[in-house]
């Protein structure tokens, strides 16, 4: 066995023998849930239904007791609470079964954990850990679009107006099941463009993919002339048609500090559009100008680099809290694990 | 000395970030927060509204961002519950429906179970279409959002009643993690209807820079990246904590989140400008010794 | 038929949008347009999908390098899919309890929430948080005070860095009031609203023209880069 082979191969043993001591006996990543059962019951006939809450007032004006179980549905929801909780639960009542040991959570983020020290391995070398991960998220988000882009978009709105019986039948059966004439057109239209589209994935015969694209693109091009000449260049304008004597309102004198800012607002507007002016030769005055629009733009990316790192910074302390805090329970700045 | 400095693996720099982040999290290192010009006047947008008043929650992030957005969120919500006002929540990024339910469960369920679904709060959902979407609720909003997430159509949602199109609600409250976000709602629903609509806004600290411009006129609020998350954060639980204490005086710990995030932030923006420094230094001791060579 | 059509298509809807901007009887149409651009969106990601799927697949089939890797993306992918899809341990909407698909797909506790919170979140987000070590890497190696302009970007990345946290307020809170503008957290605010507001709203305005001669260009015809190769 290599060296590196062996030194790696016991820091995962006496690392996975910590994590597991840290688990069995503090609990550390377990997860507990409040189970609540949901119960309705039909109180009308087959053909008219009317569902009425079982835990609710209402179910007392009818007979719920006569009302037979297949006119009868219910579930389990479970929403995540603290251990704290659990703890507290089961002082107040040993072996209660309200709040329980969550197994499918707990694997979860254990599973959580892995990938993230999975992704961080990578900051050592690239290793099939990482790769996996990687491989994975690639697959996970393209589906996880794919369903979100189904559900949301294209059965609201594009099938419950194609096949509205189908989609009220199943789905959504609140939506009306004859939508307007004109929506079902509109529909149509896109779903054969969206056909057409979808031809972009066969070998031949792909070009009638352009129809929609066009569509796409055409759309997207008018949609974005408008918003950026006048949001983008008209209002930005406006926006530095502003005072460079300024006048304190409340005193009524001169506020230099203001003007000298409104006029350095203005100057480096100025110098920066000279330099991004191409046309003529940064020459002379031209290239003086210049010069100090290029120093504006420098302060600028300073900024935008100032601003960048403290973005990151932040996502990563937030994955570090995740470790530190929700799996191997190291910090507890809300009280949420104090289980003893 | 130098030759080691000079050819310091990365893996080091990496473990010095590593510890700058990790250490303060551990040791729950705080620092005061003092809030500035542009939290303090997205805070007014909101608390000047009178209480009722429609307010659209616009969380278009995901969780690559959630580090720095997740607490403005947070306190967007809160803020707006404890102010009374209508929430109607919407993403225009995938992901940002599962944002949206996770405020709704942490911050309105737990806290404000009084607040009934529907009346006070409405999650639309998310909708493909980016710009396009808001294009469309701008003239429509039953169009190109016909039904809640639970499939309810709008017309049998109590608060969506006299909905007819972006215009008829009071302000925006967008959580920003880049495109779609600010700049478009900007560009397509306040900028062509200044008088009808404002927008206050969170945003990353890589767009933030970038909405400058944007200000006072197009965009009266602004939070900018984690900084203006923590700023907002102390504001709104100054004025509006006491609603969210437990009996026993306990707090969730989303609510001090943005604040939280502050102490590591501060060890590491130090390591950075020594790093900073130091690169600096190695290259013009590199540069005086091949001038001298 | 390759060009022409695809070209009056383009310029029809952009026109349509246009107009409807300026002409509140077209806004109809122009809205009608949005609505069909936005279901056209929905299908894209379903085209990427299908696109990632066709890919990848191949790969394995050809057992190209790092086929093994493909065919977890290919699980991944088709098991997201089928959870997500049939609405895997999602329950009814409480409204309508009577229809079993009538939930929402993602609800908390099903197995397409479980993918996102314990496969998407770590994953995703550790991905974005692992720039913090590769911009303090980068900050070591590259950031040069090589001249003028570079000492100026060094500058007030300093001043932003230090003036956004508590360390401003520790190293310069000791100057007098009459000073105060040189405390790092109001140094930081002038830089952002004068110095980053100008040179913003300078490349804000490029950009805001360059677009529009783009867009401009394409619904004149002048651009038919986008329609590729192929007789007209």
């Amino acid at each position: 066995m290599k060296r590196e082979t062996l030194v790696w191969t016991i820091v995962f043993v006496i690392g996975g023998v910590m994590l597991l001591a840290n688990a069995f006996l503090r609990g550390a990543g377990n997860q507990y849930v409040r189970v609540d059962e949901r119960a309705f019951v039909n109180v009308g006939t087959d053909d008219d239904p009317k569902w009425v809450n079982a835990g609710s007032d209402d179910i007392l004006d009818h007979d719920a007791a006569t009302i037979s179980a297949d006119r009868r549905v219910s579930w389990k929801t479970s929403s995540t609470v603290d251990a704290r909780v659990w703890a507290e639960a089961e002082r107040a009542d040993p072996g209660q079964r309200t709040i329980v040991f969550s197994l499918s959570r707990t694997v979860g983020t254990w599973l959580a954990a892995l990938f993230t020290l999975a992704i961080l391995s990578f900051l050592y070398r690239d290793n099939p850990f990482y790769k996996s991960a990687e491989s994975i998220i690639v697959g996970v988000s393209a589906a996880y679009w794919m369903v979100v882009g189904f559900w949301d978009t294209l059965v609201p709105i594009l099938f419950a107006n194609i096949v509205p019986e189908l989609v009220k039948g199943t789905v959504m059966p609140g939506i009306s099941d004859s939508p307007a004439m004109d929506a079902r057109i509109k529909a149509l239209v896109a779903l054969v463009l969206g056909a057409l589209l979808l031809c972009r994935l066969l070998p031949k015969g792909g070009w009638i993919s352009r129809w929609p694209m066009a569509f796409i693109i055409g759309a997207f091009c008018g949609l974005r002339l408008i918003a950026f000449l006048h949001a983008d260049f008209l209002s930005q304008i406006s926006n530095s048609i502003i005072p460079l004597w300024v006048v304190d309102p409340a005193t009524q004198t001169f506020d230099i500090w203001s003007s000298l800012e409104n006029i350095t607002l203005i100057a480096g507007v100025l110098a920066c559009l000279v330099y991004f002016f191409f046309s003529i030769e940064h020459k002379g005055v031209v290239g003086r100008t210049a010069r100090v629009g290029i120093w504006f733009l420098m302060i600028t990316f300073g900024a935008a680099f100032g601003y960048t790192v403290m973005g990151r910074i932040a996502l990563l302390a937030m994955r570090l809290e995740f470790l530190f805090e929700d799996w191997l329970w190291l910090v507890d700045p809300a009280g949420r694990h104090a289980i003893g | 000395m130098y030759e080691f400095f000079r050819d310091l693996d990365r893996r080091w720099i990496f473990l010095l970030m590593f510890l700058a982040v990790s250490v303060p999290i551990l040791a729950q290192l705080q620092f005061p927060e003092k809030p500035t010009g542009l939290a303090e006047s997205t805070f007014r947008e909101i608390d000047d509204l009178p209480p009722g008043s429609r307010v659209l929650l616009a969380f278009d992030y995901d969780p690559a961002s959630e580090g720095e957005l997740g607490p403005m969120a947070t306190s967007f919500v809160l803020h707006c519950a404890a102010k009374g006002h209508r929430m109607y929540f919407l993403a225009l990024w995938p992901v940002g429906t599962r944002m949206i339910e996770q405020k709704i469960d942490s911050v309105l369920r737990a806290d404000f179970p009084h607040l009934v679904y529907g009346q006070d709060y409405v999650n639309l959902g998310f909708k493909t279409g980016n710009e396009g979407v808001i294009k469309l609720i701008v003239s429509d909003f039953p169009r190109a959002f016909p039904a809640d997430i639970q499939g309810t159509p709008v017309s049998d949602i109590p608060m969506m009643q006299g909905i007819r199109n972006l215009l008829d609600l009071d302000l925006i409250a967008n959580v920003s993690a880049g495109y779609p976000g600010t700049k478009e709602w900007i560009q397509y629903a306040v900028t062509p209807n200044p008088s009808d609509i404002r927008i206050v806004a969170g945003c990353t600290g890589v767009q933030a820079p970038l909405m400058y411009p944007y200000i006072p006129s197009q965009l009266p609020g602004l939070l900018a990246a984690i900084k203006g998350a923590a700023e907002y954060e102390k504001l709104v639980m100054d004025r509006y904590g006491h609603l969210v204490h437990a009996e026993d005086g306990r707090v969730s710990g989303i609510y001090a989140e943005g604040r939280r995030r502050m102490g590591p932030q501060l060890i590491a923006h130090v390591l950075m400008v020594i790093l900073i420094i130091a690169g600096n230094v190695i290259y013009f001791v590199g540069r005086r010794r091949e001038a001298r060579s | 038929m390759q060009r022409t059509v695809p070209l009056l298509i383009a310029i029809v809807c952009g026109f349509t949008m246009i107009v409807s901007f300026f002409i509140p009887a077209a806004q109809r149409s122009g809205d009608d347009v949005a609505e069909i651009f936005n279901i056209l969106a929905a299908v894209a990601f379903v085209l990427g999908g299908g696109n990632l799927l066709k890919i990848h697949l191949k790969k394995v089939s050809d057992q190209a390098a790092g086929w093994g890797y493909s065919l977890i993306t290919v699980t991944a992918f088709l098991l997201t899919l089928c959870v997500g899809l049939f609405k895997i341990g999602a329950n009814p909407a409480d409204r309508y309890p009577g229809h079993a698909w009538s939930g929402e797909y993602s609800e908390t506790g099903s197995a397409f929430w479980w993918i996102y919170e314990f496969v998407f979140k770590p994953i995703t987000a550790t991905m974005f948080a692992m720039l913090a070590f590769y911009v303090a890497s980068a900050a070591f190696r590259a950031f040069r005070a090589k001249n003028t302009e570079a000492v100026l970007l060094l500058g007030t990345a300093f001043i932003i860095l230090l003036g956004r946290t508590y360390a401003g307020v520790i190293l310069t809170d000791w100057l007098p009031d009459s000073l105060s503008g040189l405390r790092f957290e109001n140094l930081t605010m002038t830089i952002m609203n004068v110095f980053n507001t100008a040179g913003s709203r300078a490349i804000m305005i490029g950009i805001a023209l360059g677009t529009a001669s783009v867009s401009l260009k394409i619904l004149l015809g002048v651009d038919r880069s986008y329609l590729g190769g192929g007789r007209g």
